[in-house]
């Protein structure tokens, strides 16, 4: 199936590199708001696998949905989620897009098709799959996404999803993140086989991407998006690298110093960087995309300190669409 | 009025809603070419086509989360598990995702979906087989449990499911699908949440749902014959339940026997008794009584299987214990 086009032009590459910043400047707001105290629970961060957000999310249209998973705010924030309800949410204000009882782990955003982020590891297939089930019945046109990483290659919802979504040609991408960490254990542990392996065994137009290379990913969902929608399922892979521990606070003693040092050569923000410059931008541009990225951040996390506690009365009212009497106790 | 099965009103109210709301699908193991285990959904793939009427690979996981997927994306699916057993293979996609994603997205999501969950034992189908889990669901935030016990709730309450815009689970007996009632060809629409008289009575309360309604039915009879009268309230609806309904019942006869065919120990009478104790304590002559299966699992020898499921003897013996 070749690609339309083998490469991006430079305003492409430049509104891929702004959302790769927003997400980077977003989760190092995170990681110092977190350490400081002022974000409780557990938040997974996605330094380094920034790319795959952004080049997957390109290739979206607005139909389009989307499931995702415990490290998902690359994901909601490249698909466009207003840094302002994104920060208040993360920091549970009644101003978030979830009036605060999501928090990181189950961010969603139904105007963008957002079905969630989810703390169940591969909980986001199946979701997408009903979501691309919902698109092929009510013929929307719409292809549905499910992000997971390779820590959800063993889970049998991964395999029963890839099975129905052959059987039923589903409009649908499975884009998985394999960043070669299941949790705190390498994947080679945890996983016998391969997942282009496994959407061989059921049918599935597969590739494996590096997904640390915006560029290649955008266009490699492109490919997987438009197969998706007029053809039926498309597994794919993004190589790509997890710089922070499973959680904050996760010392990664189980990491080799030789492949946490490793890790700064493949830093998809400095290879967008760099192809940036080969296609003509000066580096002050990029600067001050970075920049711009940075104050854009600060002025959500100021808003959302400024928000609101949420209420827990209305909280309690709202576990029902309809309630009836007995719910509300 | 016209006489029906309790499976037929099931049948109909799958094909009425599925005329009604182009949005609903159908989907299940078996459902579609094979009309079903249980033969609920005969003929609907027939009228309804293979999109909207969708035989599904025997993956409940999957299928159940894929069902929550559907229902957040347009789509009111009504997915059938073959027998309530193997739900526990789907607990995910029902716990952790229908029942709280209107919550945890902040009201942005309702899932209207249905999970219909034949249970129940009687046909000594053994362990994994028979059971009745419902007080697990009753116990989550954020779903809805009905349990229709007659043939036209069989079919009002489905209705309701369908037509709600949260999950709710629907607990039909096994037991039930052969039996006989009135379905009349307008039936009256059922609100969940609301219980029912099913027999007037002043002595002592006993609350039921689903096969039990009949064995309290039944012992009724026996009070009668010894000189009590036993009103019987069928539930119909397990969360919400209507509290207001029984408290009343109790107001009038001071006595309260809960009745289910689910294993006693931490069960929905468990829940039903303690709320009487909290709330209907000053109108009450006795301790409220619970009948309920024993503490172990359904057996398969049809010997066994009769004296593990509880019968009208034990609950006349409850009811006239509260009389003692």
């Amino acid at each position: 199936m070749g690609s339309k086009a083998e490469t991006l032009s430079a305003g492409e590459l430049v509104t891929l590199h702004e959302t790769m910043l927003r997400v980077r400047a977003s989760e190092a707001a995170l990681a110092k708001l977190f350490a400081d105290g002022e974000i409780p629970g557990f938040i997974h961060l996605s330094f380094g696998q920034e790319a795959v957000a952004a080049g997957v999310c390109s290739a979206l249209d607005r139909q389009d949905t989307l499931a995702t998973t415990h490290r998902g705010h690359g994901h909601v924030l490249a698909r466009g989620m207003d840094l302002h309800s994104f920060f208040k949410e993360l920091m549970g204000r009644a101003g978030g897009k979830c009036g605060g009882r999501s928090g990181s782990m189950h961010v969603a955003d139904m105007s963008l098709g957002i079905l969630g982020a989810n703390g169940i590891v591969g909980a986001s297939v199946p979701l997408a799959l009903g979501s691309a089930l919902a698109h092929q019945t009510r013929k929307t046109g719409g292809v549905a996404v499910a992000f997971f990483g390779d820590g959800a290659m063993a889970e049998g919802a991964l395999h029963e999803a890839l099975n129905m979504a052959a059987l039923w040609s589903l409009p649908m991408v499975f884009a998985c993140e394999n960043n070669g960490w299941s949790e705190f254990s390498p994947t080679a542990r945890q996983f016998k086989g391969t997942l282009t392996g496994l959407a061989a065994t059921f049918g599935i137009a597969h590739r494996s991407v590096d997904g640390n290379d915006v560029e290649a990913t955008a266009l490699a969902a492109r490919d997987a998006v438009a197969h998706a929608r007029s053809e039926g399922p498309f597994v794919l892979e993004c190589l790509t690298t997890r710089v922070r521990g499973h959680y904050e606070g996760d010392a990664q003693k189980y990491r080799s110093d030789e492949e946490r040092k490793a890790l700064e050569a493949r830093d998809p923000i400095a290879i967008a960087s760099a192809k940036l410059r080969a296609a003509g931008v000066a580096q002050e541009v990029i600067d001050e995309m970075a920049e711009k990225a940075g104050k854009s951040v600060a002025d959500a996390v100021a808003a959302a300190r400024d928000d609101a506690l949420p209420d827990f009365e209305a909280a309690l009212a709202d576990v029902y669409t309809r309630a009836g009497p007995e719910h509300a106790r | 009025m016209p006489e029906s099965r309790y499976i037929r009103a099931v049948n109909r109210a799958l094909s009425d809603a599925l005329e009604a709301d182009p949005t609903v699908i159908v989907m299940g193991e078996d459902i579609a070419e094979a009309g079903g285990s249980f033969k609920a959904t005969r003929g609907l793939l027939e009228r309804f086509g293979p999109e909207r009427v969708r035989d599904t690979p025997i993956s409940e996981l999957t299928i159940t989360g894929a069902a929550v997927g559907a229902a957040l994306s347009g789509l009111k699916p009504v997915l059938e598990i073959m027998f309530m057993d193997f739900v526990t293979l789907a607990m995910d996609a029902i716990v952790n995702q229908a029942a709280k994603s209107r919550f945890m997205f902040g009201g942005q999501a309702s899932v209207p979906m249905v999970v219909r969950l034949p249970h129940g034992g009687g046909l000594n189908a053994g362990p994994q087989h028979s059971q009745c889990l419902e007080a697990w669901f009753a116990h989550i935030p954020g779903l809805k449990v009905v349990c229709p016990a007659t043939v036209e709730d069989a079919y009002s309450l489905l209705r309701a499911a369908i037509d709600d815009p949260d999950p709710v689970i629907v607990v039909e007996h096994k037991g039930l699908y052969a039996t006989a009632g009135d379905l009349p060809d307008q039936p009256s629409p059922a609100r969940i949440g609301e219980a029912r008289i099913a027999r007037d009575g002043s002595d002592v309360t006993l609350v039921t749902y689903g096969a039990a309604l009949a064995t309290c039915i039944e012992a009724a009879g026996q009070l009668q014959e010894r000189g009590v009268s036993a009103e019987v309230v069928d539930l119909r609806s397990l969360q919400p339940w209507d509290k207001a309904a029984v408290l009343s019942s109790v107001a009038k006869t001071h006595r309260a026997v809960v009745v289910h065919e689910a294993v006693r120990n931490f069960g929905v009478g468990a829940e039903i008794a303690a709320i009487i104790g909290e709330e209907g304590f000053d109108d009450l002559d006795a301790p409220v009584g619970r009948v309920g299966a024993p503490f172990m699992p359904s057996p398969f020898a049809r010997s066994l299987e009769a004296r593990f499921i509880p019968d009208a003897a034990r609950v006349v013996n409850a009811a006239l214990k509260t009389l003692e």
